[in-house]
This record gives C-alpha cells, structure tokens and sequence, in this order.
C-alpha cells in the first residue's frame, strides 16, 4: 500500500466514523436489536473478499480458506438481513380505531 | 484498469452510499424496513460487482460456498425463536469475524513477503480481532442458549493470567510487524487470538450480556474495517466502520444503563463476588390476591406494565399483551415502560413486545415513562428486580447505586409479579418489595398472567 492510498483510506475511516456516528446515535433504543443485526449483516461484506480469495487466486490452500470464508460470510449476510426484515416487520402501529378482538392474533 | 474492474468500484460506491442510507432509515420504524431493502440491494450490487469485475478463475469453491451459507444464513432467519435472537446474533458475530480473519491469513499466504509495513500491520488487527471475536462470540453464544454456563466462570489469578495471554498476543503481533519473514510468529498470533477471545468472556455472567454482544458487534466491524485496509478496498472500510461504530456506541449506552464501566464489565465478574447484603430492608412483604390485583386494574385509570428478562424465560408476552388489552377495552390507558438493559441484548425486550403484536407506541423509554409514574394508578413489575430497585437512587451505598432505574416505587401503587421470594441475579434486597404501597403477586408469570386477565373479565 503506498502513502496516497494509505492516507486516503484514513480519510475514508474517519469519515465513515464520523457518519456513522452522527446516524447511529438517532437511531431509538426501541430499534438497537435489529440495528445489531442489520450492522452485523452490512458488516458481512467481508463477503466480497472472501470471494476473491476463493476464486481469484491460484493456491489449493487458499481456495479452501476462501471456501470457508464465502460459507461463513453468506451466512452472516443472508441470516443477517433476514431476520432483521423479520423484526421489522413485527413493529405495528396501535391499530387504534380496532380496538375489539384482542384474542385474535392476526396483525395490521 | 479494465472496464470491469470500473464497473466492479461503481458498485462498492452504491453499495457504500445505500449501506449509509439504510442505517438513516433505522431511526424510525416506519422508514426502517425500507432502509433495509436499500442495504440488501447494496449487498447484492457489492456481490455481483465483484463476480464480474475480480477476475476470478475457478467458480467452484465460490458457488458452493454461496449455496451452503444461503441456505444456514435463511433457515436461521426464518426459524430461529426471537427469544434466541441474542445468541442467533452472537453466532453471527462469529461467522463475519472468521471471514474476515480468514481472508487474512489468506492474504498472508498469497502475498505474505511483498507487503509493507502498513498492510502487515493492518492485517495483524484484522487476524487478531476476527480470530478472538469468533471464539468469543462462540462462548457468549453458548452462555446465552445455556450450553455453558451462564454463570460467571472464574478461578484465582484469572486476570493475571489473561493479561500474559494478551501480552503474548500483542508481542507476537508486534514481533510479525517488525520480522515478515518470522512465520511462526504470525501463526502465534492467530493461535493465542483465537484462546484470547475465549478467556476474555468465559468469566462474564449472563445478565452482562447486552454489553459483551455489543462490544464483539464493535470487534467484528472493525475486523472488516481492517480487511479493508489490508486490501485497499472502500466499501469494506466503510460498512466495518458503520458496524464498529454501532457496536460501540451501544456498548457505551448498556454501560450507562448499569452505571458501569466498561473495564469493570470485563474484568470485574459482577454476581459472583456479592455476599455481603445490602442493608436489611426490612418490614413485610404483603401478598395480594388474584382478584384484589384485578379489581385495581379494572378501576385504575392508567396502568403500566414493568417487564424484565423474567418475563421473557416464563414466555408470558401474549399473556401480558392479552391482559393489556382488555384493561384497554375497559377505557384503562396502558404503556410499557422498558429498561434499557431489559432483555439480554439492546432493545430485546421491545423485540419480543413487538413479536406480541404490542403496538410499538405503547412502548416507552427509560426517560419518557419515568416522570409519568407518579400519576400512574397502578405499576406492574413482571420479573424485572434489579432494574427498580430504588436503592440504586436513594441508597449511596448499595451496589447498584447510581444505575439509572424505572421509577415504579412513585407510582400509587405497584403489583410484583414475582416467582418467588428469591433475589435478583445481583443477590441484593429490593426495598420496593417491602413498601407500603407494594403488593407481591406470587407465582410463574404466564399463568398468573392470564388468570388475571379472566378475573378482569369478571369485575
């Protein structure tokens, strides 16, 4: 890695730092779960590396590495968002105006 | 550079820019699903941009591997309990921190000789960080389904000992920095990383958990950050750091929600030291019975429920959700008011709520409910302790004191649903159980839950 390249690559961190601080922190508590699982599964991009070593280079070795690296990561990104959408799904507004029924439990 | 390789930049771009956009959206339920299509189609630019643009040769181990994690990956989504999701989230901490540091020893094999002093660098964090954020999200997994103890594990001269397994870490990082050529020293590193990771959560007990998952969120992130650095790639720098940042700040927040810090978190194995109890409260607890505690719901005019982690062991949030809206029918205004460290990680317990169809505007925070007890007819705590025990405000002596409580004890009266007279994981006397306007409900919190509800219905 040259100087140029490091230094812009600094640049990027600090600045992803400073936005992800800056949305994170309005996101509300009653959301912090799926956040977790949504960062975790935003964090699987490790994915696209994994995948270049899987398939781009030339050792036996590495392509095993690389195997159970896209294996590992897909999981985290597939299971990641899905069951985020998941949560998501199950936060209703008070369905106000029905207000009757409360035994069923079908939803919106 | 070829065509291809624009092409495969212009998506890490999207990717970047819809993963920024996607965590703006999580800062209202309305707009967070949506955001999180955004991210998914990020991802999936991400993928596909690096298929066309990475030059790669051989598609087996690719595709196999893509198959098998999507299948894990969607039945993990589509069948694993919210009750689970702490550890479902733990052992995808693990899975992302073994990529990343997988991909580094790979980049280590490949091109292990030819790199500088700053990607030598950057690769040792990425290594040591994945390596000992999967074996510790592989423990705190464990302890969170059961599997291990989620008691405290501790021995004499614990911290001594993981303080030589760190330095021995950190030296043989900084000895593989320094001599490229040493491999044996990057292969202690990974070794003593991965032993580390395991050292550093078995002695953290259960109730701890919501900070432990959030600092291995943080870990897994900055792992990912690190790939980035070691492969001059942007997207990964970017969507590591959000992670990162995210773990971290909820780490810092958990802490605040204890009154702790995080090094006492960590090093401090809370719940295993406490003998000696806090001042003897005193007085009697008075039980209610069935009917009594429905007959003051039924004529309250505003009720708030209190749950804790007990509410969630015992299953009851349809119970609790059932009785919340016949009291509703009845005209009786009805909030949850919900503790920041409720559940055993970030914002579980309004998950689990959620899951219940309870409305996510009935759910309040911390600071929103607490100025509104005083007005509130009737408090129900349903398996939470530790959390409003006034002691932690009014006694500046107890354990717990200055950690932030839900102020149920100014509410005008208060019903404990309560298994039993046991303490709390912390083993401290609760003073709220022994005052006057305190009635204790005894019994499994589902059943109690729903015989309430059918006593409503009969007043």
């Amino acid at each position: 890695m040259n100087p140029a390249v490091l230094i812009a690559s600094v640049y990027v961190f600090a600045l992803a730092a400073f936005l992800g601080y800056q949305v994170i922190s309005r996101v509300p508590p009653l959301l912090h779960t799926p956040l977790m699982s949504a960062t975790n599964a935003i964090s699987g991009i490790s994915l696209i590396g994994s995948l270049v070593l899987a398939g781009a280079t030339h050792s036996r070795f590495a392509h095993i590495l690389g195997f159970i690296a896209v294996t590992a990561a897909t999981i985290n990104v597939v299971g990641g968002f899905g069951i985020t959408d998941r949560m998501l799904k199950m936060f209703n507004k008070r369905k106000d105006e029905v207000k009757t029924a409360p035994a069923a439990g079908a939803s919106k | 550079m070829s065509l291809t390789s624009y092409f495969m930049e212009a998506t890490y771009l999207v990717a970047s820019i819809l993963f920024v956009l996607a965590l703006k959206g999580m800062s209202h339920p309305e707009t967070a699903r949506r955001g999180m299509f955004l991210a998914e189609g990020g991802m999936f630019a991400a993928i596909v941009g690096t298929l066309i643009g990475a030059h790669i040769i051989t598609w087996g181990w690719i595709l196999v591997g893509l198959t098998i994690g999507s299948i894990i990956g969607i039945w993990m989504a589509l069948f694993v309990p919210m009750t689970s999701m702490p550890q479902r989230t733990a052992l995808s901490h693990a899975f992302g921190a073994l990529a990343a540091a997988l991909v580094g020893v790979g980049e280590f094999i490949i091109r292990g000789g030819e790199m500088t002093v700053v990607t030598r660098g950057a690769l040792g964090f990425e290594v040591m960080l994945g390596a000992l954020t999967t074996t510790g999200s592989l423990i705190a997994a464990g302890k969170l389904h059961g599997t291990i103890p989620g008691k405290p594990i501790q021995f004499r001269g614990q911290n001594a000992i993981n303080l030589v397994i760190f330095l021995i870490m950190t030296g043989s990082f900084i000895y593989f920095w320094s001599h490229p050529s040493v491999i044996a020293a990057f292969y202690t590193m990974l070794g003593v990383a991965f032993v580390f990771g395991v050292m550093l959560v078995i002695p953290i007990g259960s109730a701890d958990m919501p900070v432990v998952m959030s600092l291995l969120n943080s870990y897994a992130g900055l792992a990912a950050a690190a790939t980035g650095f070691v492969l001059g790639n942007n997207v990964l720098i970017i969507a590591g750091t959000l992670d990162g940042f995210s773990g971290f700040i909820l780490s810092v927040l958990m802490c605040k929600a204890m009154n702790r810090s995080i090094t006492n978190v960590l090093f401090g194995g809370f719940g295993a030291v406490i003998a000696e109890a806090s001042t003897d409260a005193g007085g009697v607890m008075r039980e209610i019975s069935l009917d009594d505690a429905a007959m003051q719901l039924a004529f309250a005019n505003s009720v708030i429920f209190v749950p804790g982690y007990g509410l969630a062991t015992a299953q009851a949030q349809h119970a609790v959700r059932e009785l919340a809206e016949l009291l509703e029918s009845r005209g009786v205004t009805v909030r949850y008011a919900i503790h920041p460290v409720a559940g055993r990680m970030p914002g579980h317990m309004n998950v689990l709520l959620a899951e219940a169809n309870v409305p996510y505007s009935a759910l309040y925070e911390m600071e929103q409910i607490n100025p509104e007890f005083p007005s509130t007819d009737v408090a129900v705590v349903i398996g939470a302790n530790d959390v409003v025990n006034p002691d932690a405000r009014d006694n500046p002596k107890s354990l717990i004191a200055g950690m932030p409580i839900l102020e149920v004890d100014r509410a005008k009266s208060v019903i404990v649903l309560k298994r039993g007279q046991g303490r709390g994981f912390s083993g401290l006397e609760n003073p709220l159980f022994f005052k006057p306007n305190t009635n204790m409900l005894y019994g499994d919190a589902k059943s109690t839950l729903s015989h309430l509800a059918q006593a409503v219905q009969h007043v």
